[in-house]
Parts: C-alpha cells; sequence; structure tokens
C-alpha cells in the first residue's frame, strides 16, 4: 500500500511538471503582458518594471527560474496585486472555495445517495421515477442557468436569501452557491447509486441476509449501501472537476472572493504569476482526489487490488 | 445514426441484422424516438428560422428596447438594444449547435484514430499511448482550455478545436476497449490472412464494427460540447457579441434578469431542451445498441 501511494506520488511529479510547462507556455504565448495599460509607461520605466520581475530575461531562462521558485515553494511575486505574492493571494481566497466545495460535495453526497437508494428500492414506481426525472434535469440545466434563476426567484422575488456577497461564509449566503453547485452532482450521484443499488440487491449475499431474517433497514444499510456506493468513489475525481469548473460559474455569479473568479481576471490581466499558481494548486488538489478515490475503493472494496 | 443506415444492406431472404433490432429497439423507446423529432425540428429551425424573421440578430432597433414578448410584432420580446430575441435565438441555437457538430468531429477523428491505433497495436505502443491519456484525464483541462482562448483570443475556429481536443479522450478509452475485444476475431484473422495491411485493417474492418458504441458516444458528447461552449461564452471567453450562441445569450440574460427576465428565460429553456434531448436519444441509443446495460 505505501508502496503504492509512493509509485503514484512519483508519477504525479511528471504529471505537474507537464501541467506547468504547458500552462507557463500558453500564459506567454498571450498577447500582451501584465504591465500593458491605456496610458503607455515611459520606455525607461518599462524596462526598469520588466528587469524588477526578470521578464526581461530570455523565455527559457524566465522558465527555468519559475521552476526553481516552484521546486523551493515560492510561486512568486503577483504582478497586478504589487504587494502581495501568489502564495498570500492563494493563502487569502482558497479558504472561500474550500468552504464551497466541500460542502457542496457534502450536500450532493448525502441528498444524492438518500435519492440514489429511495429509487432503487421502489425501482419503477412514483419515486423513482420522479428520482431519475430529477437525475436528467440536473444533468442538463447549467449551473449558469440554475443560478440565475434562483436569484431571481428566491432571492430577487421572495427575498429570502442575499442575492449575492460571501459575508465571512454566512449560512445564508452559502445557501444559494452551494444549492446550485450541488444540483449536477446530485443528480450523477443519485443515478450511481441507484444502478449500484439495484444490482446489489439482486445479489446472492443480500438473498443470504434476507434468509437469516434481517430487517430491509439493516440489510440496506449494513449490506447493501456499502457495495451500492463503490461505483460513487470512483466518480470522486471527476466530481471535483465538476465542482472546479462549476466554482468558476459560482462564484462569479455570487461574487464570491474565491480562487475561480481570480482565475478568469488574472488570466485576462496576464498576472502570470497568479494564473501558474493557481492552475498548479488545481491540478496537485485533482491528482491528489484522484490518489485518494482509487486509495478509498481499495479499502471498501478488497477485490480491488493496488499494482 | 448513419451508420445504422450503411449497415443494414438489404439481401433476398431479408434476416434480422442485430442494426434491425437495435433500430426496432430505438423506435420503442418513445422517449428517444420524441426527442429525435425535436431535435430536428430544433436543427431546421436553426438552420432556416433566421432567414424567415424579418429582424436580423445583429439588428438595433431604438424604438424596440426592453420590448416585452408579444408585444409589437417580436415573438420573444427585445434586449437592451432593442435587437429581437427570437432572431438571436435562433442563430444562437445555430451557432451552439454548430459547435457541438464540429467540436465532436474533432473529438471523434481523434479519439478513433487514437484508440484503435493503440488497441490494434497493443504491448508497448499501446501502454504509452493510454497512460499519456490518463495523464491527460487527470489534469485541470477547463483552465488550459480558459488559458488557449485568452491567448489566442477567442476565435471560433479555436473553440471547436480546443473543445473537441479535451473531449477526445473518453472516445479513445472507449475505442480502444472494443479494439482490443474485435482485433482477435475470425474476420480481422481473414483479413490479415488475405495480406491486407495493417492500416487497411483497422480503417476497414476495425473501425467500422467499432460505430455503435462510438455513435451511443457522439449523441452523448454534443451535449457536453454545447454546455462547454456556452460555459466559455459566460465566461465572456467563447463567442464574442454581437454574434450570439446559447451561453452568450444565458449569460446577458442573467445581467439583465430583474428588468427583463424573457432575456434569461427563453434561451434558458432552449438550452435545456436541446441538452435534454441529446441526452435522452444518446440513452435510447445505448439501450437499443448494448441492451445488456440496462
Amino acid at each position: 500500500m505505501l508502496r503504492y501511494i509512493g509509485r503514484r506520488l512519483l508519477i504525479a511529479v511528471p504529471t505537474l511538471f507537464l501541467v506547468i510547462t504547458a500552462a507557463f507556455f500558453m500564459m506567454r504565448a498571450a498577447p500582451g503582458g501584465p504591465f500593458d495599460s491605456d496610458r503607455k509607461l515611459l520606455p525607461e520605466i518599462e524596462a526598469n518594471v520588466l528587469a524588477k520581475y526578470g521578464l526581461n530575461k530570455p523565455l527559457g531562462a524566465q522558465y527555468l527560474d519559475y521552476l526553481v521558485g516552484v521546486a523551493h515553494g515560492d510561486l512568486g511575486p503577483s504582478l497586478k496585486y504589487r504587494d502581495k505574492t501568489v502564495l498570500e493571494i492563494l493563502k487569502q481566497n482558497y479558504p472561500v472555495s474550500l468552504k464551497l466545495g466541500l460542502s457542496a460535495m457534502l450536500v450532493a453526497t448525502v441528498v444524492g445517495v438518500s435519492l440514489g437508494v429511495a429509487a432503487a428500492l421502489r425501482q419503477n414506481r412514483m419515486v423513482d421515477n420522479l428520482v431519475m426525472a430529477i437525475a436528467i434535469l440536473g444533468v442538463c440545466i447549467p449551473t449558469f442557468v440554475t443560478a440565475p434563476l434562483l436569484v431571481l426567484a428566491i432571492a430577487s422575488k421572495l427575498g429570502w436569501l442575499p442575492t449575492a456577497g460571501w459575508n465571512d461564509g454566512a449560512l445564508p449566503n452559502l445557501v444559494l452557491p452551494v444549492t446550485v453547485l450541488a444540483l449536477p452532482q446530485i443528480a450523477v450521484i443519485s443515478r450511481l447509486t441507484r444502478a449500484g443499488m439495484i444490482e446489489v440487491l439482486r445479489s446472492n449475499y443480500i438473498r443470504t441476509a434476507r434468509a437469516k431474517g434481517l430487517p430491509e433497514g439493516v440489510i440496506v444499510r449494513r449490506h447493501a449501501l456499502r457495495a451500492a456506493i463503490l461505483p460513487l468513489v470512483s466518480y470522486l475525481g471527476p466530481a471535483c472537476a465538476g465542482l472546479i469548473t462549476g466554482s468558476l460559474v459560482v462564484e462569479r455569479i455570487f461574487n464570491l472572493p474565491g480562487l475561480g473568479k481570480f482565475f478568469v481576471i488574472s488570466a485576462l490581466q496576464r498576472d502570470y504569476t497568479v494564473v501558474m499558481g493557481m492552475v498548479i494548486v488545481y491540478a496537485a488538489l485533482i491528482l491528489l482526489l484522484n490518489l485518494l478515490s482509487d486509495l478509498l475503493q481499495a479499502v471498501l472494496d478488497p477485490r480491488v487490488r493496488l499494482a | 445514426m448513419s451508420a445504422m443506415g450503411t449497415s443494414t444492406t438489404a439481401q433476398p431472404p431479408r434476416g434480422r441484422s442485430l442494426w434491425d433490432d437495435a433500430r426496432a429497439r430505438l423506435l420503442r423507446n418513445r422517449a428517444a424516438v420524441a426527442s429525435a423529432w425535436v431535435l430536428a425540428a430544433l436543427v431546421l429551425a436553426a438552420v432556416i428560422g433566421p432567414w424567415l424573421l424579418p429582424f436580423g440578430y445583429d439588428q438595433v432597433d431604438k424604438q424596440a428596447v426592453w420590448l416585452p414578448p408579444l408585444a409589437g410584432g417580436r415573438l420573444l420580446g427585445c434586449d437592451a438594444l432593442g435587437r429581437d430575441l427570437l432572431a438571436r435565438l435562433l442563430v444562437g441555437l445555430r451557432v451552439s449547435l454548430a459547435i457541438g457538430a464540429v467540436a465532436t468531429t474533432v473529438s471523434l477523428v481523434i479519439g478513433v484514430a487514437w484508440g484503435a491505433t493503440a488497441g490494434y497495436l497493443g504491448g508497448k505502443v499501446d501502454e504509452l499511448m493510454m497512460r499519456l491519456v490518463d495523464v491527460l484525464y487527470s489534469l485541470p483541462f477547463i483552465f488550459f482550455v480558459i488559458l488557449l482562448m485568452v491567448a489566442f483570443g477567442s476565435n471560433i475556429v479555436l473553440i471547436f478545436v480546443a473543445i473537441g481536443a479535451v473531449e477526445w479522450l473518453t472516445m479513445s478509452r472507449i475505442v480502444r476497449g472494443q479494439t482490443l475485444t474485435l482485433k482477435h476475431r475470425e474476420f480481422v484473422e481473414a483479413a490479415r490472412a488475405a495480406g491486407l495491411g495493417r492500416t487497411a485493417i483497422v480503417a476497414r474492418h476495425i473501425v467500422p464494427n467499432l460505430m455503435g458504441p462510438v455513435a451511443v458516444y457522439v449523441t452523448l458528447t454534443i451535449p457536453a460540447v454545447i454546455l462547454a461552449e456556452s460555459f466559455l461564452s459566460f465566461l465572456g471567453l467563447g463567442v464574442q457579441p454581437p454574434m450570439a450562441s446559447l451561453g452568450v445569450l444565458i449569460a446577458q440574460g442573467a445581467q439583465d434578469m430583474e428588468l427583463a427576465p424573457w432575456l434569461l428565460v427563453f434561451p434558458s429553456l432552449v438550452m435545456v431542451v436541446t441538452l435534454m434531448c441529446f441526452n435522452f436519444l444518446g440513452d435510447g441509443l445505448r439501450d437499443a445498441i448494448d441492451p445488456k446495460d440496462r
């Protein structure tokens, strides 16, 4: 197990390297630079500024400098927010994204699994059809449709919840963004759970459990659920990617000070170092979650062997 | 779909081929059939609709600013510049569908070529090619697409390529899996015995036979692509105004929703219906072609 983790982490290094390289050169291929503005800087001043951030060196040298910095855990200074380093900006913003993402994942898992189990236990009846309809709708309605519609209905017209803002993560401010972010995941999770549950409930060991007279609730909770949510665990990675994509939209619509909101702005402003920092953080997060889901799968299902 | 048509060659004693069975199963699936009709209507509307309207999608009309639906001969109302929403919606649908079709084709070509090559050659080459796919899978792709759009400006060809280049990964996995099961079958053996080259075997004997699962995945990729494009447009990185796509319209509608909710509601509705139809059709096709899944 430890050897497996070690090897996976070792593979993660070249992957991250690839990510950094691709993002670095893509960012630099973009026309314009971080210090372009409507008012042109004096040539001397511009040369000084470029020299300060090492942007006057050849691209290859800048790339090597950056790699050395990253290896030392230094992501450099921000080019737009002059008094802050990239690490400070990340530290300031990631708790917002993290809280949002984790809440959404938690809500999605609890609601999705409950709906999926409820549907599987009453296959092809009202509840089942209802859940499957929700699942299809949830996949088809993009976050940037649900978000404005919910804001329009619940926040603007009914005035029950604030329309936007973070307010230090107060519960009323969290409800709408988390709901919007969780909906597509609820759809997929309930579908996966339903499919897994239906298959498991037909298996021999469940029949054995029934035969020895266990109450239905115990069978479902103790015996069936654990096997039924296995496909869910491998969905963890894609789910996380989906949440990140969703958070780009949600943070923008609800004006939340998280990473997602910063990413697009920074990319447009050519804030090279901040963009790079965020790409690295996200890539590392996805790699880590993929590893975690593989490990979890092995823990839950002894048949899965880590090779 | 087109693969189904070409494979059902009529023979004198009409037997029931697997494709006949699949088509019968598909036609029994009412949701899938209805979706196919709705999609056909949407495509038709998107292609010829804009020509039938008296308003251009970018035609500004000071008299019509914020005109609500059904007022002044504007079926769906007008936006902040007095542009006709129906005209913009039809053009937007056209752009979104075109992006869906082209980007899916890109992903289809790359994915099938990559997956079939890896699967047929096997061994070291296979391992290397699929390991690369694994690595690409674990990248935060949406960021690269965003960077790409930022770096090279939002031109529409780039949107096609960028999204297509993201979507081919799953396709290549599916194709490889199918190729692995096909390559030891007798007809491939026969082709090899007849002295056919590797390229010809893959192109003429393997690829046509894996079109079933591929067709299913294609119908499921199109909505994913449409979604990805509108996502980019929503962030301001996709199709640029005054051109419209469903994503652009929804983004603009979301800005003006307090004043003019119809600008948000109608584009959202069209988007949801389109995506839903593709999904129903894709599910129907899967059940029809691969009935053991249900």
